[in-house]
């Protein structure tokens, strides 16, 4: 991997390399440009894994902090976002292990499931389905449908699909091998997709 | 190619990470299986529908509490 970080394409530094030295010399403020830039995905991520907002706003607040307190320690042989959503994933299961006292709590859990594996319910999709409902139900169903999730396949979709992180960016956050997140991105990808089934299949009789 | 095999492909087609050649085996096995491609399309829509839809929005006053905590840090010495 290079040490230098680059826009994809182009040979220019990321634009989060200035920021990051502007923060190491002092510049809060320069601290806050980034903050802003990444918190909504910072609090989704820990909302996703805590599953329960005051969890999540904890670690999003812990998570900010310590990479300002560590930001020294930021090699910059990664992006800097993808340093900052390994502290919250780390900072979001240590809150789980406190909430879960007494049982471990890890990204390997509830993983056991053939679930996903070979598609079940082939019907086709109404056209747009997300049209038949309102913005609040569908935000309700993708919800519940995403919690159903066992968690170590949930974590990997939700990083690699929703937050666009690579699928080496993924394994390196994760602590996984390159093939367990390729092997969970597609049970988690045909597991969301069958759940959502029942939600947005085809009337029949109703549309042709 | 049978449909087991496709489904193996199906995440390295999504991601666009394959090459010509599989591209066209899984292009023309498209073609004859209803299955799969209800398969590709509904799993692309799932992609695309939580990329797209904001399912948990950040809370009032957290933006502004997180700005505050971490100006009391750095009063510590930043």
């Amino acid at each position: 991997m290079s040490t230098i970080q680059l826009v994809a394409g182009e040979n220019e530094p990321h634009p989060d390399v200035a920021l990051v030295e502007r923060v190491r010399g002092g510049d809060v403020l320069a601290y806050d440009e980034l903050v802003r830039k990444y918190d909504r995905q910072i609090f989704r991520i820990a909302q996703h894994i805590t599953q329960n907002r005051e969890d999540a706003e904890d670690v999003m607040q812990d998570a900010f902090l310590k990479a300002y307190e560590k930001i020294d320690q930021f090699q910059g042989n990664s992006k800097f976002y993808t340093w900052l959503v390994r502290i919250a994933v780390n900072e979001s299961l240590m809150r789980l292990r406190k909430r879960r006292t007494g049982r471990m709590v890890s990204i390997d859990e509830d993983i056991e499931t053939d679930e996903g594996s070979v598609p079940r319910d082939l019907a086709d999709w109404a056209p747009d389905p997300e049209q038949n409902y309102s913005q609040t139900e569908l935000a309700e169903i993708l919800r519940k449908t995403i919690q159903g999730l066992p968690q170590g396949f949930r974590i990997v979709f939700v990083l690699r699909d929703v937050e666009g992180l690579s699928t080496e960016e993924t394994a390196e956050t994760l602590g996984l091998s390159i093939p367990a997140v390729k092997s969970r991105l597609l049970r988690a990808r045909l597991q969301l997709r069958e759940r959502l089934s029942r939600y947005f299949r085809r009337k029949r009789g109703v549309e042709k | 190619m049978t449909c087991t095999e496709f489904l193996a492909l199906l995440d390295d087609l999504i991601d666009d990470s394959v090459t010509p050649e599989t591209r066209a085996q899984l292009q023309a096995h498209l073609r004859g299986c209803d299955h799969c491609k209800v398969t590709l399309d509904t799993t692309r829509k799932t992609i695309e529908i939580y990329r797209s839809h904001e399912i948990y929005d950040l809370p009032a006053g957290l933006r502004e509490r997180l700005h505050s905590a971490i100006m009391a840090r750095c009063k510590k010495g930043c």
